[in-house]
């Protein structure tokens, strides 16, 4: 017998780095860096308060119901605006919205009941005005278990939130962040006109990031 | 092929005709008409099928007067019947007056002064210029004239009822035992609706107590469904959120039968939630956040501050849409949070709330709106967009000074983000 036999290892692809449909988000500078949100796969979208995390769940819930898939926004801190969602593109429609009333059980629960039930196009769970000292208590178990739920699926779980929560079971990581507030008129009749916002992917890491431009509300 | 006409003012014809056959055609509710072929080696010749028919009806229908007609085609049975008193074999229809037909008034007129009454008459005109004068009907009335028509039966199909009811030996107060009940008369009113290709959009049961009023629930269903299991299910979690409050000695369950949704598929559209699995799933949500925190968002015709609302109903494809250019978000803090703002010059100059606290670098306002005073839920409030020191956006209002407050009221309705 061969005594470098147990040596020779197999090169393949791990399960994580298989090659997954995209759902472009319609903003070029974001899918020109990672093509868009990888379907059967769990996407974190991190930042501190107006860093831009909901703009872009508007412009993902935007692209998935223009490809006229059904989409669920699971509301933690009953935080969503259907007025700006539908300035977003979204057709309401095709959106089902659940009010958790500030609770992430069961703000967790609603996930993984629609998650189990397949079919969607997209599923936002909403942790952005949650605590990172209760977001961290999640159990690490939920995220295997949403992420084994969706696999083999066409359904992006969008995470968005203030730190990571998912971690290994986020194959997408995106750090927002607000560069610049753009106000016209003079000082003290200035209107607030539009923001520019800045994402780096932290998973996959990406050396550059991608800056793009967000209208204010009318 | 020969058909039997019972033709006599009796509500039981139909239960004299089904003695004869399954399958008959009510054609009127004094007529009805069935094939008899299949009487011969039973009753023997079709006058003796005839006489077997008048006697039974007799024996049913005590003293008023029964015809029965045997023909050729369906509808000669049925003007004989109608025409000829008694027991008629193969009528001989050319002796009628054309009035035994369903003439029109025009039509009527017209064969009048055509000098035309009788079916023999009217048979042996020229269907070309039958047609050319009264077009398909008059062709139609003709061909009936001379008993040319040959159609298939329109079957008789008695009402379908999808209510039934239990009436229960002893008190029952758990819900696992009466959802065994409520199962056993679902399956059988989902086979019902099964088998004459039915669903149902509304479901009621209703729990039957001693001595205290009837607990009535009924559950609209988004979609018309037909699984027994699906609508047991959602039966259970609503009887699970709203428990009867007494012991049930009877249980009744109705459906609402409608026409099911046909939905083209095809190999190249989007996935979606099945109708059926998603309304479960949403019955699951609705028993943990509550019933009114679960549907699509709609948005209102008003310029009240908050115009949308949650409509209970299930997702539908519209048509699709151009996406915009991205659209900076806004989200809500529901409730708003009470705010502390102090001001300079009428601005804001420095803002601090629950675990929100900054100076204002920049802000734009106020927008000042309000409306619907003349009902209770009046608004009236001023709104101010800000940028403060902690690096957020965030939308901020003042309400209108009460007499009895020293200070404006001051709320962060929410952030940009």
């Amino acid at each position: 017998m061969n005594p470098n036999a147990a040596r020779v290892t197999t090169l393949a692809l791990r399960p994580d780095a298989q090659i997954r449909e995209c759902l472009p988000t319609g903003l070029a500078p974001l899918d020109a860096l990672v093509e868009g949100f990888p379907r059967g796969a769990i996407s974190e979208i991190l930042g501190p308060d107006s860093s831009g995390r909901t703009t872009l769940i508007h412009s993902l819930l935007a692209a998935s119901t223009a490809q006229l898939e059904i989409c669920a926004y699971v509301d933690t801190d009953d935080s969503f605006d259907p007025v700006s969602a539908a300035a977003a593109g979204i057709a309401l429609s095709q959106l089902v919205w659940i009010r958790c009333g500030h609770n992430a059980g069961h703000a967790l629960k609603a996930a993984d009941y629609l998650l189990h039930a397949g079919g969607f196009g997209v599923v936002v769970l909403d942790l952005c005005q949650v605590p990172p000292r209760i977001a961290n208590r999640i159990p690490i178990s939920y995220w295997y278990r949403f992420r084994r739920a969706i696999e083999n699926t066409p359904t992006i779980l969008a995470l968005a939130e203030k730190e990571p929560v998912a971690r290994s079971c986020a194959a997408l990581m995106f750090d927002m962040q607000r560069k610049k507030t753009i106000w016209t008129g003079a000082p003290g009749f200035s209107l607030l006109r539009e923001v520019e916002l800045e994402a780096a992917s932290r998973k996959p890491v990406r050396p550059d990031t991608a800056i793009f431009k967000a209208r204010a509300l009318a | 092929m020969i058909y039997a006409c019972i033709h006599g003012p009796s509500a039981d014809l139909p239960q004299i005709a089904a003695s004869f056959s399954p399958a008959f055609e009510q054609a009127a509710p004094d007529t009805i008409v069935f094939r008899i072929d299949g009487l011969k080696r039973l009753h023997g010749s079709p006058r003796q099928i005839a006489e077997a028919i008048a006697q039974r009806a007799r024996a049913e229908i005590d003293g008023a007067q029964v015809n029965v007609a045997i023909a050729q085609t369906a509808d000669a049975a049925i003007l004989a019947a109608r025409n000829f008193p008694g027991v008629t074999v193969a009528p001989g229809l050319h002796v009628l007056d054309v009035a035994a037909l369903p003439l029109t008034d025009e039509m009527a007129q017209v064969l009048e002064t055509w000098g035309i009454d009788t079916f023999k008459q009217l048979a042996q005109l020229p269907q070309t210029g039958i047609a050319e004068r009264f077009g398909p009907e008059g062709v139609y009335l003709q061909r009936l004239a001379r008993g040319a028509i040959h159609r298939p039966l329109k079957i008789f199909q008695p009402e379908t009822t999808y209510e039934d009811r239990i009436e229960l030996d002893h008190p029952v107060c758990l819900l696992e035992p009466l959802l065994f009940l409520i199962a056993r008369l679902l399956n059988d009113q989902c086979a019902r609706l099964l088998s004459n290709a039915m669903a149902a959009n509304e479901v009621t049961i209703r729990l039957e107590h001693e001595d205290r009023p009837e607990h009535v629930r009924t559950l609209r269903l988004p979609v018309p469904m037909r699984e027994s299991k699906s609508l047991l299910k959602l039966l259970q979690m609503d009887l699970e959120a709203h428990p009867p409050s007494a012991p049930t000695i009877a249980l009744a369950l109705s459906l609402k039968p409608v026409h099911p949704r046909t939905v083209q598929t095809g190999i190249f559209l989007p996935i979606a939630p099945a109708p059926d699995k998603l309304e479960l799933t949403l019955a699951r949500i609705r028993g943990i956040v509550g019933e009114d925190n679960v549907g699509i968002p709609e948005l209102l015709d008003t310029h009240h501050p908050h115009p949308y609302r949650l409509a209970d109903a299930q997702p539908h494809v519209s048509r699709p849409s151009q996406i915009p250019n991205p659209q900076q978000a806004f989200r809500y803090f529901r409730p708003p949070l009470p705010a502390t703002v102090s001001l300079e010059r009428n601005r804001p100059l420095h803002v601090t709330a629950s675990g929100i606290h900054g100076k204002v670098l920049n802000s734009a306002g106020p927008w000042r709106t309000s409306g619907d005073w003349w009902t209770t839920t009046a608004w009236n409030r001023d709104e101010w967009d800000i940028a403060l020191t902690n690096g957020a956006l965030y939308r901020i209002y003042s309400e209108p000074t009460q007499h009895s407050e020293p200070t404006q009221r001051w709320f962060i309705d929410g952030s940009y983000d």
